[in-house]
C-alpha cells in the first residue's frame, strides 16, 4: 500500500473528506453535494451555460476579488493605523520597509479591477438578457452589489491619507453637500427650519453625516476606516450569498425556468 | 508651436520598455500571418501594372511585411535606447498637431456618439475577426506612438489611470464579441437555424469541466495580480495637507463621469439626482423592459431598444466621460488636448447666460427682475417664479407634457404593451438620460448656463 493510500484510507482523510477522489461519475457528482464550497455549484450543468465566451468569467472573477480584497485587506489591517499620527506613516512603511508591502499593491489593483469586472458582469446580464424573468430581482441586489463595490472603493481611497485621498474624498463627498433638502447648499434645505432656526446646517446635514465632520479629517479617516473594513463587507457578504442562491434557484445564470 | 515644458519627450526607459511592446505585437501578428495564411486565401495584386497582369498571393503576404516592418522597429528600440535624443520614432509632430487642434469637448462627444452609432450600423462589418485585429493594431499603434509624448505619458501613465487603459481594451473587446455573437445569432434565427446557445443544450458535470476553468481564471488572476503589483507600484503622494489644494482635484477615477456632469449641471443635479436616478434606472430595468425575446443568448435585432439604450448610456455616457475626466481635464477642469501641457494658466473664456437672461435681457430688453435684498420667502417667491417662468416651464414641459406627447406618438406602441406607470417610469428615465446630451448641446450652441436659475433657492437646472 502506498503512503498515498494509506493516508486517503485514514480515519482522518475520510471524516473530512466523506468519499473517494472525484474520478468517476459516482464520486464527481457526490463531491459536488458534500463538499460545503462547491455545493454553491449544481451537479450538473449545461454545457453552453459555461462556455467562456458566452459568460465572460466576470461574475466570478468578481467574487475572487472580493476574497483576494478580504485576504490582503486583512493582512493590511494587521499593519495600519487609522489615525492621523500613524496612517499615512504606515502606508510609507508598507511601500519602502514591510516585508510584504506588496500586499497594499494588490490590495489596490484589484479594488481597481473589481470596479471593472462588476461592470463587465452587469454588461454580460444585461446583453444576454439574464434579468428577464425570474431573475428581476436578483439583478436588483445586483445593482446594489455594484454600488457597495464602489462605496468600497470610495471608502478605501481615503486610507493612504494623502493628497491624493484625502483631495478626492473631499471632491466626492461636496456633492452631498448639495443633498436637495438634506444638504445646508441643496435646494430646499432652507425650508427646514423651525422658528427661523435652520435644521441643516455645514454641522448638521447629509454631508457631515458623511464625514463626521465639517471637512475631512480624523473624524472621517475613523468613518472610513469602519465602513471600509467592517461595515460594507458585512452588507456585500451577505447580499452576496443571497445573490449566489437566487442564481441556484432561479436555474443558473439565464435562460427561462 | 511653443514647447511649454522643457521635459524630453523620450527617456531610454520609455524607449526600452517600448521595444518589449512592439516585439509582443510582432509576436502576435506573427501568429495572426499564420492564421491568415491558413484560412485568408489569396487576392489578385497588379500594383498597377508592374506584375503584368497580376500574381495571385496570400493576403497573409500583407500582414506578413507588417509583422516584419514591426519586429525591425522593435529591434530599433531594444538596440538604440541608450541614445534617447538621437531617437527619431516618435508620434509625428504631423498627427499632434491637428489631433490637439482637433481636440475639444464637443469634438470627443459627437465623436464618441458617432462611433456608437457606427458600431451598431456597421455590425457586420466590424465583427469579422481581420476587422477586429485590423483595429486592436491600430489603437495599440496609436498608444505605443503616443507614449513617446511628454504630457501624453503623465496623464496615461499615472499608476491609477492604468486600469482605464486597460478596461477600454477590455470593454472594446467584450463589446465586439457581443456583437460578433448576436449577428451570428440574428443570421442564425433568419435562416431559421437554432442559436448557437441552444446547439449545446447537453449537460456537463460540474466537476471537473467548471471547477476546473475556474481553478485555472484564479491562478490567472492571482497571477495576473502580482505581476501588476511587482511592475506599478501603488500611488502614494504627499502626507495630506488640507491648506494645499491640488489643482485638479479629482474624484476617483471611477466617478470622473460624475464630475465631468458638473460642467454642465450644479452638484445637486449632477452629484445627488442624475446617480440616483442612473441606479434607480437600472433596478428598474427588468421591470419596464417586457420584452421576453432575447433571454439567455446574445441577440442585437431582436432587442433593438433596449441593447441601443443601454449601450447608449454606458459607452457614450458613462465609460467616455470617464475617459474625458481623467486623462483630458487638467487644471481648473479646462480641456486639455492628448498632446498639450496640463497649464495652471490656461484660460477658458466661460460667457455663459441663463435661459432668464436670453429671455429678459437679450428678448425683452428689460433687466431681470430684480428680488430685493432681505425679502423673505414670500415676498422672494413671486419674483423669482416669474422671473424664471420660461424655465420652469420648459422643463415641466420635459417632465410631464413630454412622456405624454411621446405616448401618444412615437412611444405608442410601448405605451399600450406597458401601461401608465411602466410607461412612465421608462418615458422619464430615457428623458433624465437624454438631459445631459441635451444640456451639453445648448451649452456648445448658445453657451446656455441653467435653464432655470434660482441661485435664492440652490435650485439650478
Amino acid at each position: 500500500m502506498s503512503v498515498g493510500d494509506y493516508i486517503r484510507g485514514s480515519q482522518i482523510w475520510k471524516s473530512v473528506f466523506r468519499h473517494p477522489a472525484p474520478v468517476d461519475r459516482r464520486n464527481r457528482v457526490v463531491v459536488m453535494l458534500t463538499n460545503f464550497f462547491l455545493h454553491l455549484h449544481p451537479v450538473s450543468i449545461k454545457q453552453q451555460g459555461i462556455a467562456l465566451s458566452y459568460t465572460w468569467c466576470m461574475g466570478g472573477i468578481t467574487f475572487f476579488l472580493f476574497l483576494v480584497e478580504t485576504i490582503t485587506g486583512v493582512l493590511l489591517m494587521f499593519y495600519y493605523r487609522p489615525t492621523l499620527e500613524f496612517a499615512f506613516n504606515d502606508i510609507l512603511a508598507l511601500r519602502d520597509i514591510t516585508t510584504l508591502g506588496i500586499m497594499r499593491e494588490v490590495h489596490r489593483w484589484s479594488a481597481h479591477s473589481m470596479v471593472i469586472t462588476v461592470w463587465l458582469h452587469m454588461y454580460r446580464v444585461f446583453l444576454t438578457g439574464s434579468y428577464k424573468p425570474p431573475r428581476e430581482f436578483n439583478w436588483v441586489i445586483g445593482v446594489l452589489l455594484l454600488v457597495l463595490t464602489l462605496l468600497l472603493s470610495f471608502t478605501g481611497y481615503l486610507l493612504p491619507w494623502d493628497q491624493l485621498a484625502i483631495w478626492a474624498i473631499t471632491v466626492g463627498s461636496n456633492m452631498a453637500r448639495a443633498t436637495p433638502f438634506l444638504g445646508y447648499e441643496g435646494p430646499g434645505a432652507q425650508l427646514l427650519n423651525i422658528g427661523g432656526y435652520d435644521l441643516i446646517t455645514n454641522g448638521s446635514d447629509a454631508r457631515f453625516l458623511l464625514l463626521g465632520s465639517r471637512f475631512v479629517g480624523e473624524a472621517t479617516l475613523n468613518r472610513f476606516y469602519i465602513l471600509h473594513c467592517v461595515a460594507i463587507p458585512l452588507v456585500v457578504s451577505l447580499l452576496i450569498a443571497v445573490h449566489f442562491w437566487r442564481v441556484r434557484k432561479d436555474g443558473g445564470i439565464s435562460q427561462p425556468l | 508651436m511653443i514647447h511649454l515644458t522643457h521635459n524630453p519627450d523620450l527617456t531610454s526607459s520609455v524607449i526600452y520598455g517600448l521595444g518589449w511592446v512592439y516585439l509582443l505585437m510582432f509576436l502576435m501578428n506573427a501568429v495572426w500571418v499564420k492564421r491568415s495564411y491558413a484560412i485568408d486565401g489569396n487576392c489578385q495584386l497588379s500594383l498597377g501594372g508592374i506584375l503584368g497582369k497580376g500574381q495571385q498571393i496570400p493576403y497573409a503576404t500583407f500582414w506578413a511585411v507588417y509583422a516584419g516592418i514591426l519586429l525591425m522597429v522593435a529591434i530599433t528600440h531594444l538596440t538604440g535606447w541608450k541614445n534617447p535624443q538621437q531617437f527619431s520614432l516618435l508620434m509625428p509632430e504631423i498627427l499632434k498637431e491637428p489631433i490637439n487642434r482637433a481636440s475639444n469637448p464637443v469634438a470627443f462627444f459627437v465623436g464618441s456618439t458617432v462611433i456608437y452609432v457606427l458600431m451598431i450600423v456597421l455590425r457586420r462589418w466590424w465583427t469579422t475577426p481581420t476587422a477586429g485585429w485590423i483595429l486592436l493594431n491600430l489603437s495599440l499603434l496609436f498608444l505605443a506612438l503616443s507614449v513617446t509624448d511628454y504630457d501624453f505619458r503623465q496623464i496615461v501613465g499615472k499608476p491609477d489611470n492604468v486600469p482605464i487603459v486597460a478596461m477600454l481594451y477590455i470593454v472594446g473587446f467584450f463589446t465586439w464579441l457581443y456583437f460578433k455573437k448576436s449577428v451570428d445569432n440574428d443570421d442564425r434565427r433568419a435562416a431559421g437555424r437554432p442559436l448557437f446557445e441552444q446547439e449545446n443544450s447537453e449537460k456537463v458535470l460540474t466537476w471537473p469541466d467548471l471547477v476546473y476553468t475556474e481553478l485555472v481564471c484564479m491562478v490567472l488572476v492571482t497571477a495576473v495580480l502580482i505581476a501588476w503589483g511587482i511592475v506599478l507600484q501603488a500611488p502614494l503622494e504627499e502626507p495630506a495637507s488640507a491648506a494645499k489644494t491640488p489643482n485638479p482635484s479629482k474624484a476617483p477615477w471611477y466617478f470622473l463621469g460624475l464630475q465631468e456632469m458638473l460642467v454642465y449641471f450644479d452638484p445637486w443635479m449632477a452629484g445627488v439626482v442624475l446617480p440616483s436616478v442612473i441606479l434607480v434606472g437600472l433596478m428598474a430595468v427588468p421591470y419596464i423592459d417586457f420584452n421576453k425575446m432575447g433571454n439567455g443568448y446574445y441577440t442585437f435585432n431582436e432587442r433593438k431598444f433596449a441593447v441601443s439604450t443601454f449601450l447608449f448610456g454606458f459607452l457614450p455616457l458613462w465609460v467616455a466621460m470617464i475617459v474625458l475626466g481623467t486623462f483630458l481635464r487638467g487644471p481648473n477642469w479646462n480641456f486639455f488636448s492628448p498632446y498639450e501641457f496640463w497649464d495652471v494658466h490656461k484660460l477658458e473664456l466661460l460667457n455663459n447666460i441663463n435661459l432668464s437672461e436670453l429671455f429678459w435681457i437679450k428678448g425683452l430688453g428689460q433687466p431681470l427682475p430684480a428680488v430685493p435684498a432681505g425679502a423673505s420667502f414670500a415676498q422672494q417667491a413671486p419674483i423669482i417664479l416669474m422671473r424664471e417662468w420660461l424655465g420652469l416651464a420648459a422643463v415641466v414641459f420635459y417632465l410631464v407634457a413630454l412622456p405624454n406627447i411621446m405616448a401618444a406618438t412615437v412611444f405608442k406602441p410601448y405605451f399600450v404593451r406597458m401601461g401608465f406607470l411602466r410607461y412612465m417610469v421608462l418615458a422619464n428615465l430615457m428623458l433624465m438620460m437624454m438631459s445631459l446630451p441635451i444640456k451639453m448641446v445648448l451649452r456648445w450652441a448658445v453657451n446656455l448656463k441653467y435653464i432655470v436659475a434660482i441661485p435664492e433657492w440652490f435650485f439650478n437646472i
